[in-house]
């Protein structure tokens, strides 16, 4: 029976495809313009101006607040479905938080909380059709990334003193080799948040224009639609688990960051 | 069309608008809120919520399972009470059984015992009447030796003396 359905809708898709093939087929593809930020109600972008990116950052906002606040009010013991998701996410980040970075590391659970919800949440809602997906931009990833960096590094000097200088200075490495170590450590941790805001803005990126990309071989195939349409099914349900695996590796790299303001001994 | 005007309007060559500076404030300046919004929603409220939900959980779990430990432990105890009087009741029951049995027993040897004395009883009054008519019957057959005797010896032709029939009977009976 099953097989009857698809193989009618097969060639429905086909007919279809014949009928409604448009006269010239033109290769319009413009896979970066869903990232175009747009004021709300025209008018130049100044800093204030609330635009898409405001809309779909509220939205972000308003799904944590569903899913947390009002997915919890019921308090139950035995909990329902939308308790039992946010009751998942805070045993996760908790977990995560005090795994990684260690029991002193759990006072920033709210923090790393936060950051996770906002990016799980931006990615999800930027999975919509037609959404805007705010975490595209490397403008707000490399705040995220920023604000961890800041935190980071001010936790490790109010925590360690000089003694988070340590985290430079290799002492299980031969005493020559250390100074190079020093300025490769150093490096490195000024490299952090670049490949912590890139790697999450990149993948976000990229998947959503392949989506494009293949939505415009769909419109200028014609019957040969179909392919390009599979692709995008697949390549859709590939960002979904991007959507999720980017912000858990987001949010672990803070909580590692987190650990070494912890704990700047090797 | 319209995303070639845009694309014309965001400075031409650039094709990424991640690029494109000018919106950088106003997208770092509704991240800042929108983080702010959050934090504040999940430090005030959702956290502690959903923390204290959890904790509750776990304290009704805990307090559950050392319910079940008490009823557990009184279930032992009423099995152990229950097999104890069980116990009891059997040993009762013997008890009252053997005393039962000890006085039918004792009836028993009673009425044996008088039954025997009966018997024996009857068993001596009836030698004795056996004996009376041992006796009795003793007698009769010296009677009736004599008798024979003289009847015998008078057909024979002669006279005897009863004295003398009788001392000889008496001597050849006496065996």
């Amino acid at each position: 029976m099953g097989k009857i359905f698809f193989y009618a809708a097969l060639a429905l898709v086909l007919v279809s495809g014949l009928i409604l093939a448009p006269e010239e087929a033109k290769l319009a593809i413009h896979p970066m313009d869903q990232f175009q930020v747009s004021a709300l109600f025209g008018g130049d972008i100044s800093w204030y101006t609330p635009t898409n990116v405001t809309a779909w950052m509220a939205a972000a906002v308003a799904a944590v607040f569903a899913l947390l606040v009002l997915g919890s009010s019921r308090r139950a013991i035995v909990p329902g479905r939308a308790q039992s998701v946010a009751e998942l996410a805070y045993g996760f980040i908790y977990k995560m938080v005090e795994d990684v970075a260690g029991k002193d590391g759990v006072k920033f659970f709210p923090y790393i909380m936060t950051l996770f919800m906002f990016i799980v949440m931006a990615n999800f809602l930027g999975l919509i059709p037609g959404s805007f997906t705010t975490t595209s931009h490397i403008a707000v990833t490399a705040v995220l990334a920023a604000l961890v960096f800041v935190t980071v590094t001010v936790v490790g000097f109010v925590k360690n003193g000089v003694g988070f200088l340590g985290l430079f200075w290799v002492s299980s490495a031969p005493l020559a080799l250390r100074p190079i170590l020093a300025i490769i450590e150093l490096i490195s941790y000024f490299v952090r948040p670049v490949s912590h805001s890139i790697r999450l803005a990149g993948n976000v990126m990229a998947g959503h224009a392949v989506l494009k990309v293949f939505a415009g071989f769909a419109a200028a195939l014609g019957m040969f639609s179909f392919l390009p349409i599979f692709a995008i099914t697949a390549v859709y349900a590939l960002e979904v688990l991007v959507a999720f695996i980017q912000a858990y590796v987001f949010t672990i790299l803070t909580c590692v960051y987190l650990k070494d303001a912890l704990h700047p001994s090797h | 069309m319209a995303s070639n005007t845009q694309e014309a309007a965001h400075g031409g060559g650039s094709a990424m608008p991640q690029l494109d500076f000018s919106t950088f404030g106003n997208q770092i300046f509704w991240l800042v809120v929108a983080l702010v919004v959050i934090y504040l929603i999940l430090s005030r409220v959702a956290l502690p919520r959903i923390a204290a939900v959890l904790a509750e959980r776990q304290g009704t779990i805990t307090n559950d399972l050392a319910a079940a430990e008490d009823l557990k432990a009184k279930a032992v105890e009423a099995e152990n009470a229950y097999n104890k009087a069980l116990a009891d009741a059997r040993a009762e029951a013997q008890r009252i059984a053997a005393e039962t049995r000890a006085e039918i027993q004792a009836g028993l040897d009673e009425a044996i015992a008088k039954a025997d004395e009966q018997i024996a009883a009857k068993a001596a009054e009836s030698e004795k009447a056996i004996a009376e008519i041992k006796a009795g019957a003793l007698e009769s057959v010296k009677a009736v030796a004599n008798d024979t005797a003289e009847a015998l010896v008078a057909a024979l032709g002669g006279s005897a003396d009863k004295d003398a029939i009788a001392k000889a009977v008496a001597e050849r009976t006496k065996g």
